[in-house]
């Protein structure tokens, strides 16, 4: 019945999208580590990454990007676990919660940043509440370089309000996986809910977990709009830096040098990924 | 009190206690986007608005750039979602309906993409199409964002042919449609709504797309290029006004494509 022209159908239809991810990512790859490896004059050259090691903001860059990761997943973790608990609990009007929670799925982080900004600013509604509430006399400023702790408490809560969406989703299709005969065989041998979350639920959804966690670093690496809303320059972060040095000071080799670096980031985060979950496991599953 | 009511008090009140935390940076923005521009550093400021005018968001409307901004941003949406879906649905329904070597790999790929960082490509890729004389090209930004695109694109429309019986299809090729025919009259129509949804998606990713739109052009600003370049400077009733025109599609969007918000992600 199949005819020779249907054996080459799948791959005709693949092959415009694989080739345009291609052109897309391949080439600009190979560009980023000529402009980052390439020397002015030509020839092979370290000066970049030294200059770009060497800079006043790169270990502040390195130290913020890490510890807003260090901070920001395990809270998203937390708060997505409630939710797709809640969610898979399959109480009545779960869906409409399930909407209300996938919301921050569609807004950007620069977006984010903002909506955060009208909290966290000096006159805005955390101090206004505060004030109002008669907890303090005049307005914290959170979102001073003199006050780390209150940017970086600001960008965490931006960040994680942000993200967790895409986490819970991950999480919900885990649980789901789940026979539902596990919770009910749970129930019979009268565990209780916590008991059961932990001895039951968590353990089956390991892989669910680990690739929410990767994926999270992943993007963690990205993360730099928010830092600019909430913190402007006060508080640097790597991909921020690769902004400012091609934007700002227009030195593309060094923006190069960042991208090389966050790239290079990216490629050890996925490999651990699918090392860890194994390729078969990694497969997209319908 | 039973056991029962204690148990469903508990989960309605956990359940809306994190609907609230979801929802009140959206109450906030709009009741600071809706304050008048002369009260915004008001202090202390009630939770509940009491006074209530557009001159803010009229500022943001009226202010430089803004409406070319939200036409270009359009403009590049609409581009990536034409570019999205031609290169996107082959892909998908050839995942939803042949078994073929490579499938696997294929697989691997799209799942790859779906993390790959490539905004930060945008930095090597403006050397390119600088070269190429696409520099402040809102073309440049739609093929940038046609990338990130493609991978959700192609799991969604694969996860929509999947629910679209193949027997149907094959059905109106012993009644004498071509491959073609039966795809474009059966398989297609019944896709429809899960195509949509793949664009309204699209649209979202490309609407909030900053990084890329920033650093591939310099005056045909998007949206949110315009919004980031002018942090360090805009005043913050902009800034806010700014905030709810990125923010507020969300709220509709998500709505609309909320039956294949597990297709998105769900996947690993």
């Amino acid at each position: 019945m199949r005819t020779r022209g249907e054996q080459f159908l799948p791959f005709g239809l693949l092959l415009p999208s694989v080739g345009f991810l291609a052109l897309l990512i391949v080439i600009p790859m190979f560009q980023a580590l000529l402009l980052a490896f390439v020397a002015e004059k030509g020839g092979f050259t370290l000066e970049h990454f030294q200059q770009m090691f060497g800079d006043v903001n790169f270990s502040d860059a390195w130290r913020n990007t890490v510890l807003l990761l260090i901070l920001i997943v395990p809270l998203q973790l937390v708060l997505a676990l409630a939710m797709a608990l809640l969610i898979n609990s399959r109480f009545r009007g779960h869906g409409f919660f399930l909407y209300i929670y996938a919301i921050p799925l569609a807004i950007s982080d620069l977006a984010a940043g903002i909506l955060w900004l009208a909290v966290f600013t000096e006159r805005g509604y955390l101090n206004s509440t505060l004030q109002n509430a008669g907890v303090i006399q005049q307005p914290i400023i959170y979102l001073s370089f003199e006050n780390f702790g209150g940017i970086l408490s600001a960008i965490v809560i931006a960040e994680s309000w942000r993200a967790t969406a895409i986490v819970l989703l991950i999480l919900i299709a885990g649980l789901q996986l789940i026979p539902r005969d596990f919770f009910e065989a749970a129930d019979l041998f009268g565990a209780d809910r916590i008991r059961r979350t932990i001895h039951v639920v968590l353990p089956l959804l390991r892989p669910s977990l680990q690739s929410a966690l990767i994926i999270r670093t992943i993007f963690a690496f990205q993360t730099f709009a928010v830092v600019f809303a909430l913190a402007g320059r006060n508080m640097p972060v790597l991909a921020g830096e690769a902004y400012v040095w091609y934007a700002g000071n227009r030195n593309e080799h060094l923006a190069a040098a960042y991208a090389v670096l966050l790239l290079g980031l990216t490629v050890f985060a996925t490999v651990v990924y699918l090392r860890v979950l194994g390729l078969r496991e990694a497969e997209v599953q319908r | 009190m039973n056991a029962r009511v204690l148990d469903r008090t508990l989960i309605y009140g956990s359940a809306i206690l994190l609907a609230v935390w979801v929802l009140i940076p959206f109450y906030i923005i709009a009741v600071s986007a809706f304050t008048p521009q002369a009260r915004i550093f008001d202090f202390p400021k009630p939770l509940l608005p009491t006074a209530f005018s557009t001159d803010t968001m009229q500022f943001f409307v009226e202010a430089r750039g803004v409406v070319p901004s939200v036409i270009n941003s359009l403009l590049v949406a609409l581009a990536t979602i034409a570019f999205g879906l031609t290169l996107g649905t082959p892909a998908g329904y050839a995942l939803a309906r042949f078994h073929f070597r490579g499938r696997e790999a294929f697989q691997v790929i799209v799942l790859a993409t779906k993390m790959f960082p490539i905004a930060i490509l945008s930095i090597p890729l403006a050397v390119t199409f600088l070269q190429l004389g696409l520099y402040d090209n809102l073309l440049a930004v739609a093929l940038v964002h046609t990338a990130m695109a493609l991978p959700f694109i192609i799991l969604v429309t694969g996860g929509v042919f999947v629910a679209v019986s193949h027997e149907l299809e094959e059905a109106a090729q012993t009644l004498g449609c071509t491959r073609w025919g039966a795809f474009l009259r059966v398989a297609l129509p019944l896709a429809l709504p899960g195509l949509a949804a793949a664009a309204i998606f699209t649209f979202v990713i490309s609407w909030n797309e900053v990084f890329a739109a920033t650093i591939l052009t310099l005056r045909t600003r998007t949206l949110p290029a315009l919004v980031l370049a002018g942090l360090g400077t805009s005043p913050l009733g902009f800034k806010f006004a700014g905030g709810l025109f990125m923010a507020m599609p969300a709220i509709v969007f998500i709505f609309l494509i909320r039956r294949y918000l597990m297709n998105l992600w769900g996947s690993r």
